[in-house]
């Protein structure tokens, strides 16, 4: 019982720790990025058809898990029903973490088109699995002849 | 070769449709990465050694579809679609496909 009150706590202490820095650096990442948009649009812009020099894939993926006060909080939702707030953070900074990942692959693109998120479970957190999802961020990196 | 999600390359047009081209890989984890990402689970966060596992995979799976295509005679790639299935627990499946085209 101690012990798992230990481990918790420090999963929560940690895991909060941990989240706050990440959420900082999404700020300081996206705002130095903001330059550079990215569009679910299939299409370039208009006009921008005989300018462009260059068109390739671009990618970016990152790997999370939920920690284990986190988990226990989702399990207690469970019980009850309703948003899984816990969970909502996690996926929330893994698509931002996976974009600005495709963004800084290509650091000269003028924007990026037909932007696509994709979510897999790695573990679902059943049992003594612990919930770990991959988020890849996909799209089309456009650069323009100057 | 050029690559991209897009259904056209722009700026250019399609002379040719060769079809489909895919490429598949499927990697299992690796006991020690495994061991460290255990204990990075009861704290939560990135799993830095996954991440690159999967970024490993994923260009072995762009690759080995790009090498079909130019079997194919193809010089162009479009509308690239990546999925991820975990096959077995511990293995997951990374795939990649797309059109091959000759584009001028």
């Amino acid at each position: 019982m101690f012990e798992i009150i230990f481990i918790l706590g420090g999963a929560y202490l940690i895991g909060t720790a941990v989240e706050r820095k990440h959420y900082r650096s999404i700020a300081a990442r996206e705002k130095e990025t903001l330059r550079v948009p990215i569009s679910t649009r299939k299409t370039v812009q208009e006009g921008d058809q005989q300018r462009i020099s260059e068109a390739t894939l671009a990618y970016g993926s990152v790997v999370v898990s939920i920690d284990r006060f986190k988990r226990f909080l989702a399990g207690l939702r469970n019980i009850f029903g309703g948003e899984v707030a816990s969970y909502a953070s996690l996926i929330d900074r893994a698509r931002r973490e996976a974009f600005l990942r495709m963004k800084e692959s290509h650091p000269h693109a003028d924007y990026f088109v037909n932007c696509r998120i994709e979510t897999s479970t790695l573990s679902n957190g059943q049992g003594r699995a612990v919930g770990t999802v991959e988020v890849l961020a996909y799209g089309t990196a456009i650069y323009l002849s100057k | 070769m050029i690559v991209t999600n897009l259904e056209t390359v722009p700026g250019k047009a399609i002379d040719e449709h060769y079809g489909i081209v895919q490429g598949s890989t499927i990697r299992a984890k690796h006991v020690g990465r495994d061991m460290m990402a255990s204990l990075k689970n009861i704290f939560g966060g990135e799993l830095k050694g996954y991440t690159e596992l999967l970024v490993e995979s994923r260009e072995e799976a762009l690759s080995r579809m790009i090498r079909q295509a130019q079997e194919m005679g193809a010089n162009a790639i479009v509308n690239v679609r990546f999925s991820t299935s975990s096959v077995a627990q511990g293995a997951a499946e990374i795939l990649a496909y797309g059109t091959a085209v000759k584009v001028s």
